[in-house]
């Protein structure tokens, strides 16, 4: 009874799901990214897939995109929401046993998506390949999600809501509103089901999904994460908080629309094609807002950056991120999208904010999180983040550059014409042209890939009660 | 009067409020709030310092 009043006394927060959550981070990113890598591979030396139909680049490459979304980024938002809107609303979570069960439930989708993928049970539908089963399980837990992270809201101490949690919670609604209308399905068996949509709806309902799936799981919520975890690393507040109301609205009010540029040139009416562009280009302006409102919360403290990888890995997510906002918009105009679609220039966009962006802000909050989680002073080794800061930062470099080239050598390759109106070049002269890249996009993603690793010892050995961290570099520089 | 000329009407709407929320946002009414709004991160050292000691207690 006492144990009680003194719970209640003196509140507490719930750092365990949060600790799960962020080792499991680290884990399916290794996973995630290894499929990656393989993946690469196999598009540089097609024998690797070692003529067996689990190893196929049909089943691995969602298998990769599920792992690498929906398991790395989907444990770093669920790490980092219960820890933001604990600390910032100031009171423990709603709920302990919810939680649990949300963590276990989605370690439970990630082992029944890594079982089923490979052996080819699918719906098709992109970055929703998972079956009806599966599919009605991601619908509880993330139902159980919402529960404890509004719950926690409505209980907190503060009267103000802080921006963080406007991003996360925005992410979390939109997500389950996008994953449940996407993924209705009439099943014919347990591990088959057919859309309840067709055709051009079914591409357009698809789209408005996968898009939105960009906009708010790998947009808004790391957002959130960005809001909380740059002014704490800077150890000062953001820089323009009425910009990052701006931000919000002009960010969920935009990103909804922009679906359409997926479906340039195909069945869907033209207007929503221009419709989809449109928006598509207006979204720069919240994005950018929001970058430069992550930017300048370092002006003034600049010379941290000098010393503290954890920031450099903050700032340069966030470069990757303007830049990544500016390609989009760039290539959802219709005729750059003519040059762009159908080729590597994709793919490269993609990892551009993958792997720039989403990996790198969730690896440098997790850095900043770690230690505090295990309750150390700071990582293991401040050396090792310095390194594996490079090292994702060349692996980026490497994958996105030989994507592009490949992008736009393919898209001029296949637009060409002959005078007699014939194509100048057959598919496998391009495919035989990219080659060079696809081994570029092998070793900058292998070379991200190690990175990881190098975390996953830094975490191990940080989270180890009987080993000391090293020195900080600022320290030891000093004495 | 028909329904293209409600959806034109929205564009005008939705114009209004975005410019409304920005003076919402921007008045100086409201710059006080979101000062110690924008300070949540750092308020609650003392809540972590005993979630931590808690947690080294109980191993």
């Amino acid at each position: 009874m006492s144990e009680l009043n003194s719970a209640l006394e003196h509140p507490t927060y719930n750092y365990k799901v949060v600790r799960q959550f962020a080792v499991m981070t680290v884990v399916w990113g290794i996973v995630g990214m290894l499929v990656g890598v393989l993946i690469a591979a196999q598009l540089a030396w097609p024998a690797l897939n070692f003529d067996l139909p689990y190893l196929h680049f049909g089943r691995l490459r969602p298998l990769h995109t599920n792992a690498v979304i929906f398991a790395f980024g989907g444990c770093a938002l669920f790490c980092t929401s219960y820890y933001i809107v604990q600390r910032t609303c100031q009171t423990r979570l709603v709920s302990d046993k919810l939680a649990a069960i949300t963590f276990w439930g989605w370690q439970l989708v990630i082992v029944a998506a890594a079982v089923t993928l490979p052996l080819g049970m699918t719906s098709s539908k992109e970055y929703a390949e998972l079956e009806w089963p599966i599919d009605i399980l991601i619908a509880v837990v993330w139902i159980l999600y919402a529960i404890v992270f509004f719950g926690t809201i409505m209980k907190r101490k503060t009267s103000h809501i802080y921006v963080a949690n406007w991003f996360l919670g925005a992410f979390i609604l939109a997500v389950a509103i996008l994953h449940i209308i996407n993924s209705l399905a009439i099943p014919v068996s347990m591990t088959k089901s057919y859309s309840i949509y067709a055709g051009t709806v079914d591409a357009m309902v698809q789209w408005w999904y996968g898009h939105n799936a960009v906009g708010f799981f790998l947009t808004a919520g790391f957002l959130g994460m960005m809001y909380y975890f740059v002014p704490k690393q800077a150890e000062r507040p953001v820089y323009s908080y009425r910009l990052s109301i701006v931000h919000f609205w002009a960010l969920v009010a935009v990103y909804i629309w922009a679906g359409p540029h997926h479906l340039h040139y195909t069945a869907l009416p033209d207007w929503a094609q221009s419709l989809g562009m449109v928006m598509s280009i207006i979204l720069l302006a919240p994005s950018w807002g929001g970058m430069i409102n992550g930017m300048m919360t370092l002006s003034g403290a600049w010379h941290k950056l000098r010393t503290d990888p954890i920031l450099r890995f903050m700032v340069v997510s966030l470069s990757f991120y303007g830049m990544s906002t500016f390609e989009g918009p760039m290539m959802a105009i219709k005729t750059v999208n003519a040059l762009s679609h159908y080729t590597d220039w994709t793919i490269g966009h993609v990892h551009s904010g993958a792997l720039g962006w989403v990996a790198m802000i969730s690896i440098g909050c997790l850095y900043h999180l770690i230690p505090i989680l295990f309750g150390k002073e700071r990582m293991y080794s401040t050396d090792l983040i310095n390194t594996h800061f490079w090292m994702a930062t060349i692996g980026t470099v490497l994958y996105i550059a030989s994507m592009w080239v490949n992008g736009i050598l393919q898209g001029l390759m296949w637009r060409a014409y002959n005078q007699d109106g014939t194509l100048t070049y057959s598919f496998v002269e391009s495919l035989e042209a990219s080659y060079a890249g696809y081994v570029v996009r092998v070793i900058g993603g292998a070379i991200f890939f190690s990175g990881m690793l190098i975390m996953a010892y830094n975490l191990y050995m940080t989270s180890r009660s009987d080993v000391v961290s090293q020195p900080a570099p600022a320290a030891a520089s000093a004495a | 009067m028909d329904i293209n000329d409600l959806r034109g009407l929205s564009t005008l709407f939705l114009m209004i409020t975005f410019i409304g929320m920005c003076f919402w946002a921007y008045s100086s009414k409201r710059k006080k709030t979101f000062d110690e709004a924008a300070n949540l991160p750092f308020a609650d050292e003392e809540l972590n310092q005993r979630t931590i000691q808690e947690e080294v207690k109980n191993g």
